[in-house]
């Protein structure tokens, strides 16, 4: 199945990530070889056997409600590029809401 | 054209747990910034999460008080998207399989009981905060992130600003006497989004919704929605189309305002979480559960009114905590009369909490000791008047009624014998005020009754006094 | 000294023990061997000489003694694995400057048994690839043959224990990369059964089918090494609470009775002769061993490549959304904006094939794509480890090639997506089932290194060593060097 490169553009939105519109081209014509390849799972015959998220054996697994304190915020903030004040500091989000697309 | 409100609401609770969902730091925030994480809640390489045991107990408590069905097998999900408190660029929530679902609940409104159908209960972990800066710049503080939240989502049963008002204060009720969270939504541990539309009465079909943000507080969100109903109705009656929209409250102007326009519905792309093993819930842990919940409020009052013959009213306020509502039980196993202790409990005891501006729990007031002294009350031991001195001691201090009366000698004087002497000692000294009374002057009775309260100290039975008086006036 | 560089880890540890040699001169001679082949293998990206040193001297006046058997040893670790204090990369530029604050679980276990972690080795980036030649800072190159690739992900740490610059070496393996690059270089690598080892601090690629293993160059010191990295780990919920025994208690050589599968579909198109041959030949050393050795069919094996990508690629692509410039690692210098830091410092910071993955990934987790693509494929998933299930019933250990081919030129497949992918084909239905794999020496085709791979039931991996420890010592694959580690050319 061939993707378009509308499509392609979408998925690299929802990636955030951008591309040269050479690179879109290749991205989107590899894109598509390699779902052809997926869409050979269409003939197999899935009916009624359940979908597998994770082999490992346990259920329920849980912890009892334990508090360790907090790590040492200097340390934690050793690998960050840029903060203040004990604040991670990013460039203002543009909406006034949350969870965004 | 007469249009028929509909309304959902979407309420996010923090569960008071001690440590977070998914990671072992304090669920419970820090006055310092990213002073209570760790590298999982940072979402650092390779770390992973594992469940609180204490977090799916507490969903498993809300989503039975809400009269949910529980999943048997449930599990978590992933929300993919990104955002500066969202350190993963993906929340861990639950999708198809949420702990609770078709469950509900009653609320009043009117005198008139409507059964509200709330669609699912679900458990997730909650982000951390940003706060906007000047100059261009957010703070993130990841304090929050990961604190165990549960979603309770309504069906849009509701059919008036008053009905979600009534929604919010009964869920913000059987929340509070499962003891799962504190809710309160001016702190955050209780929080509400809406969702309103209209359409035309008799219409089955929904009309285009608008989705409300930003209602810091269960009256705003009557307001909000009160707002927004009349918006709608507006741009209805002139021709106009509803827009799917968010929309935030704005508190200064009671009015909502547009956010943004939704355009579709934001891809999530959901799958099922893999470092997190599934659950299977057996029917034991169920009934363990259920076990462990409390009687809810609306049980409560119902016992209340029916069997102790209290108005609604004294129920009602009985009930707004678990602990207020605990307490007048506890009262009444120790033999105290049912409306004495709802008056005290309405009356001295609220006013002391509210100017002390503290809870039940932290003061010495025991049911035993209340209920004690409203018995002493009831023999005639003390005067109501000497009780609220004896009511005083026994909220700051605690003890023993009966102690404290003896103690300070506070027994009231009924015994004639004793009241005799003193009353016609008052009376042998104040000859005008038995000349006025003579006189058909009744006020004098007060005064009178006043000089031998004040020669008493108080502590005079009033009803002793007044019959003795009115005879010695008699004789006089 | 005798050179210390290719003994294996008994003969090192018989050796510290007596006091023949200290720790730290051992540590000296792992650094000077290093520094004298990297040149030519470049399988490390972080080398960490002090502090190697300061671990080997505080071993030392601890003492070393019998009930040890890896105190003192160097090893090396795959740079997915999270080191605290010790640049952790992923082989990224998005990780270059990554400095982390906390050890992975195996890295305490490491340091439990008083190994010598010596430095950070080469990968492909994010584990992402087959040939090791998707790293952002260096290409890894086969032990035997210079110009050709180590295999991938875990290509510095098979190239490293190969070329005799470590004795053992930690990999990860999500679709074959302990086995494949294990099978390039002549190495044992394998890969215990999901929820063996603990995942905290690897750096995930695909939660669901990322384990990470040992390899070293004989089975009894990969069989030592397992001992001290499994176990329950309460901070990963796959972890498993199966025990561990002593994966060395069976190494006998005494295999018979032993019934062991020979999949059809493993020695079909795709294989090359030289690589099917070594494993049919293999199939005759395990009869001779007194083992029966049948043909069996695993259906769905064809299914394997199509299933992982989709599976791995999903799991993938949301593991990999942390990484967005704004609490550690790459962040972009050209933002203007919010979406700038998050667009830009992704799409410079991660390397072709990643974004590759990402975006197959997404695409594939997608509103109107998920039920065909990602749920199908993990109903797929479901059928091939029913083929192993109905095969395990009747059999000890499965047999194969762990790779179709040989050792690949560098540069050779690159630029074919598909091609990389096929390389991994005979390895993935492993992870995908959540079971053990490794790859053990089973001869040469074209001069090259060939690997057998076997596979066991799930935490059988016992079963496995006896298998592999026999057949090592009925042949003499693994006494065979690469010239550099002193072998005849």
């Amino acid at each position: 199945m061939a993707i378009s490169e509308e499509k392609a553009k979408h998925v690299a939105k929802l990636s955030k990530l951008s591309f040269s519109d050479e690179e879109l081209k290749d991205f989107t014509a590899q894109l598509g070889k390699i779902i052809d390849m997926v869409e050979l799972l269409e003939e197999v015959d899935t009916e009624g056997v359940p979908f597998t998220s994770n082999v490992a054996q346990s259920i329920n697994v849980m912890r009892e409600d334990v508090v360790t304190p907090g790590m040492d915020r200097d340390e934690l903030m050793k690998n960050v590029p840029e903060s203040e004040n004990g604040y991670i500091k990013v460039p203002a989000i543009i909406d006034n809401g949350e969870a965004g697309a | 054209m007469n249009f028929e409100t509909v309304i959902g609401l979407e309420v996010h609770v923090e569960l008071k747990t001690n440590s977070k969902i998914f990671s072992p730091a304090p669920a419970h925030f820090g006055a310092e910034p990213n002073s209570n994480t760790n590298v999982i809640d940072w979402g650092y390489p390779g770390v992973l999460p594992v469940m609180n045991k204490q977090a799916l107990e507490f969903g498993m408590k809300a989503a039975l008080a809400l009269n949910c069905e529980i999943s048997k097998d449930t599990h978590f999900d992933r929300k993919n998207y990104f955002y500066p408190d969202n350190p993963k660029a993906y929340q861990i929530s639950q999708f198809d399989q949420p702990i609770g679902h078709d469950g509900w609940i009653d609320i009043e409104v009117e005198g008139k009981t409507k059964r509200i159908r709330i669609e699912r209960v679900h458990l997730e972990e909650d982000a951390g905060k940003n706060i906007h800066g000047d100059g261009g710049y957010s703070y993130v503080d990841l304090n929050r992130q990961g604190t165990p939240l549960i979603e309770i989502v309504s069906e849009a049963d509701m059919r008036s600003p008053e009905e979600a008002y009534a929604y919010l204060e009964a869920i913000r009720s059987i929340i509070l006497f499962t003891g799962v969270s504190d809710v309160k939504m001016e702190e955050g541990s209780m929080r509400c989004d809406a969702n309103i539309s209209l359409r035309p009465y008799g219409q089955e079909e929904f009309g285009t919704k608008a989705e409300l943000k930003n209602l810091n507080s269960m009256s705003f969100v009557k307001k909000g929605l009160a707002f927004e109903e009349k918006r709608q109705a507006k741009v209805l009656l002139s021709g106009g189309e509803i827009q799917q929209e968010t929309r935030r409250f704005d508190e200064t102007t009671n009015k909502t305002l547009l956010m943004r326009v939704k355009e579709g519905s934001s891809d999530y792309r959901y799958f099922p979480e893999p470092d997190v093993p599934r659950f299977a819930i057996d029917d034991e842990w169920i009934e363990r559960v259920r076990h462990s919940l409390p009687e809810m409020p609306a049980s409560r009052r119902a016992r209340y009114i029916k069997e102790l013959g209290l108005p609604e009213y004294d129920a009602m306020v009985l009930t707004l905590t678990k602990e207020m509502s605990d307490f007048f039980e506890a009262a009444l196993n120790e033999g105290a009369d049912a409306k004495q202790v709802s008056n005290w409990l309405m009356g001295e005891v609220s006013a002391y909490l509210n100017s002390e501006k503290i809870e039940l729990p932290d003061t010495k007031l025991t049911p035993a000791n209340l209920a004690g002294m409203i018995t002493l009350v009831a023999d005639g031991t003390i005067s109501s008047k000497i009780a609220k001195k004896v009511f005083k001691e026994l909220i700051e201090n605690g003890g023993d009624a009966k102690e404290v009366v003896e103690s300070k000698g506070l027994v009231q004087l009924s015994d004639p014998s004793q009241l005799l002497p003193i009353i016609n000692e008052v009376l042998d000294n104040n000859q005008q005020s038995v000349d006025d009374f003579k006189n058909g002057k009744d006020r004098a009775v007060g005064f009178l009754v006043g000089q031998i309260m004040k020669a008493t100290k108080g502590q005079a039975n009033p009803g002793v006094v007044n019959k003795l008086l009115q005879e010695e006036l008699a004789k006089r | 000294m005798e050179k210390l560089y290719d003994k294996s880890l008994t003969e090192l540890h018989d050796l510290l023990v007596s006091k023949e040699i200290t720790a730290t001169d051992l540590t000296h001679a792992t650094l000077n061997r290093i520094k004298e082949t990297e040149k030519d293998v470049d399988s490390f990206i972080t080398i960490r000489e002090e502090k190697a040193l300061e671990l080997a001297k505080a071993i030392d006046l601890k003492g070393i003694t019998e009930s040890n058997p890896l105190a003192g040893i160097p090893i090396g670790i795959k740079d997915n694995i999270v080191t605290k204090d010790i640049l952790t990369t992923a082989a990224s530029k998005m990780l270059h400057n990554f400095n982390p604050i906390y050890d992975a679980t195996v890295m305490d276990k490491v340091y439990q048994a008083d190994m010598i972690p010596v430095g950070k080795l080469n990968m492909d980036e994010f584990a992402m690839g087959a040939s090791t030649e998707t790293s952002y800072f260096k290409k890894t190159k086969n032990a035997w043959d210079h110009t050709k690739v180590p295999g991938g992900s875990s290509g510095g740490s098979a190239a490293a224990v190969a070329a005799g610059q470590i004795p053992v070496s930690l990999g990860s393996d999500t679709g074959g990369s302990i086995r494949q690059p294990a099978s390039f270089n002549g190495i044992v690598g394998m890969k215990p059964t999901y929820g063996r080892v603990s995942r905290f601090g690897l750096i995930a690629f695909s939660s669901s089918l990322d384990q990470i293993g040992p390899m070293t160059r004989n089975v009894q010191d990969n069989a030592l090494a397992l001992n001290a990295i499994s176990g329950f780990d309460e901070k990963d919920g796959t972890s498993a609470g199966a025990s561990v025994p002593d994966f060395t208690a069976g190494l006998t050589g005494d295999i018979k009775g032993m019934k062991v599968a020979l999949p059809k579909e493993y020695l079909g198109e795709g294989v090359d002769a030289g690589v099917k041959e070594a494993v049919l030949k293999a199939a005759e050393t395990f009869k001779a061993l007194g083992a029966t050795v049948e043909e069996v069919s695993l259906p769905h094996s064809k299914y394997g490549v199509a299933v992982y990508y989709i599976i791995a690629s999903s799991e993938a692509s949301s593991n990999l959304q942390r990484f967005d410039g704004i609490r550690y690692g790459y962040r972009s210098e050209n933002v203007k904006n919010l979406e700038d830091v998050y667009v830009n410092s992704r799409s410079e910071g991660f390397g072709l094939e990643v974004k590759r993955r990402i975006m197959l990934g997404t695409f594939s987790l997608s509103a109107g794509h998920y039920d065909a693509h990602f749920k199908k494929a993990g109903q797929v998933r479901t059928l091939i480890k029913r083929d192993f299930d109905a095969v395990f019933e009747k059999y000890d250990i499965i047999i194969g090639p762990a790779s179709p081919t040989v050792a690949f030129g560098l540069g050779e497949n690159i630029n074919d997506p598909i091609t990389m992918y096929m390389n991994d084909l005979l390895t993935i239905p492993v992870n995908l089932a959540g079971l053990p794999g490794m790859s053990v020496p089973a001869g040469f085709s074209e001069g090259l290194p060939v690997g057998l791979q076997i596979i066991g039931k799930p935490f059988d991996e016992s079963t496995m060593y006896k298998a592999a420890y026999a057949f090592e010592q009925a042949t003499d694959f693994h006494t065979k060097k690469p010239v550099i580690l002193g072998g005849n050319d």
